[in-house]
């Protein structure tokens, strides 16, 4: 059973069949990884442009990485030292790649719906690296595949993602992910971080941490994006991670196997102490890992659709 | 597809994987250097079937592993089904052994070309040798087997299928005509 769509621009809509397909397939990469040799030549002669709008460390060179272990010839792009800055526009950019024969553009904008516009002006297969405020599905299928590694299965599964939900694709698209596959999903932050009628996504909202840490197997701890102006949203640093930053004494009051996620990059002291960071309860270093498993997964599931 | 002719059962599969056993060991002078690669699928339970076999030998239990060349085949951009992947498993190390490497059906050699390919990337082993439970002709690349169970010249459109316990609840080896090619 192939994919059900061409691209990859979020979780929304995505069926449970094709969560399951790239999960799985992302366990063969995933023994790839592990070789003296970490290559296929299975993407042989494609060529992957990655459109990177947006800083990034963790899923430039992941991406980067899952495309040469695929052998396919990876072209990287980034704003700062391109045509961007003269003017020329993201159409303009988008076409002119396209006029030199590309099969796949990974992208990442700070515009949501950018990738599926992209989708209307190119014939490439286009994925979406994270899109402004809205997806990021990548990161949600390497966060389900880690949780899945540690708990086995989805079912009544109780996941609590933690920290800025309002402006955090990270969060949209495990949401939508996980209610898909059947886990139990809240939320919890400070109540100026969580959107109005989040609940109409089926999930729970908690704005006790203490409460979050007692009631789910799994917490998904966000990034507080400072660059994003998250200072606005609550008082003082010292007063978040006063009522919502998380360390081992407050893991150890509550509840003792619980397992802690987080995308990166950290600010440690701020969602997480640095002995939660480097600690036990932790898979941050694993979610790496396993992004470029997923990552080949995705490519070799797009990339020889016919 | 319809079944032509039954080529063997049980017991024929069984009498050629014994001799199959006698000729690697008389090859390799007896099993010291030897590990088993199976392919995926029907190649795996030849595979562990023929360790079985050089154990009630020589009373020793060679190492096996699992190749899936799915990453390594050449007919991506012409084949209309996405081909499902699963997980190689070779957790021996394959370096300065001599590795037989085991398939049911030996057809256009396609397939062999992959996993010499596959297994190159797992360490570069002193000889591997390869052993074909039916030999069906059509060769499109310069590959030949070590081991033969059984030639079996075929027409284009006929299709040799093995059915193993494991899987299909029976041990037998058919002759299919296959329509639509």
């Amino acid at each position: 059973m192939p994919l059900s769509n061409r691209h990859l621009l979020g979780m929304q809509n995505v069926p449970k069949e094709d969560i399951q397909l790239i999960l799985d397939t992302a366990n063969t990469f995933k023994e790839i990884l592990e070789r003296p040799i970490k290559r296929v030549p299975t993407l042989q002669g494609k060529t992957i442009v990655n459109l990177f709008y947006e800083n990034s460390t963790r899923t430039r060179i992941s991406f980067e990485l899952a495309e040469k272990r695929l052998s396919a010839d990876a072209i990287n792009f980034s704003v700062s030292t391109s045509s961007v800055s003269k003017g020329e526009s993201l159409k303009d950019t988008v076409k002119n790649i396209e006029a030199m024969k590309v099969d796949m553009i990974v992208i990442r904008h700070s515009v949501a719906g950018t990738p599926y516009m992209l989708t209307k002006l190119c014939d490439a297969n286009i994925i979406n690296a994270g899109d402004g405020i809205h997806e990021h599905p990548t990161q949600a299928l390497l966060d389900l595949y880690t949780i899945r590694e540690k708990k086995g299965s989805f079912e009544n599964l109780k996941v609590c993602i933690v920290g800025d939900i309002a402006h955090s694709r990270v969060a949209l698209s495990n949401i939508f992910a996980l209610k898909t596959m059947g886990a139990k999903v809240s939320v919890c932050g400070p109540s100026t971080m969580i959107p109005k009628f989040i609940e109409e996504l089926g999930v729970e909202v908690i704005y006790n941490i203490d409460e979050a840490i007692q009631e789910n197997d799994v917490l998904n701890v966000l990034r507080i994006q400072l660059e994003r102006k998250a200072r606005e949203y609550f008082p003082s640093i010292r007063e978040y991670v006063k009522y919502f930053g998380i360390n081992s004494q407050r893991l150890e009051k509550n509840k003792k196997d619980i397992l802690i996620l987080h995308p990166g990059p950290i600010n440690r002291g701020v969602e997480l102490s640095s002995d939660v960071a480097d600690g036990p309860y932790q898979v941050i270093l694993q979610q790496v890992t396993n992004g470029v498993a997923i990552r080949m997964a995705v490519l070799y599931l797009l990339g020889t659709l016919n | 597809m319809n079944i032509k002719a039954k080529l063997a059962d049980k017991e024929t599969i069984d009498r050629i994987l014994v001799r199959m056993a006698h000729e690697i060991l008389e090859k390799n002078k007896g099993s010291k250097n030897l590990v088993l690669i199976g392919m995926r699928t029907r190649g795996e339970y030849l595979a562990k079937r023929l360790r079985e076999k050089i154990k009630q030998i020589e009373g020793i239990e060679l190492p096996l592993g699992v190749l899936d060349v799915t990453l390594y085949r050449d007919d991506f951009r012409t084949r209309i089904k996405q081909p499902q992947v699963s997980v190689s498993n070779i957790t021996f190390d394959i370096n300065d052994k001599d590795v037989i490497l085991v398939d049911d059906v030996l057809y256009t050699g396609r397939t062999v070309r992959s996993a010499l390919n596959a297994i190159m990337e797992f360490g570069r082993p002193s000889s591997i040798q390869l052993c074909i439970l039916v030999d069906r002709g059509h060769r499109e690349l310069p590959i030949r087997a070590d081991y033969v169970g059984k030639n079996i010249p075929t027409a284009y459109k006929e299709e040799i299928k093995l059915k193993v316990e494991e899987i299909d609840g029976e041990d037998a080896i058919y002759l299919i005509e296959n329509e639509n090619k």
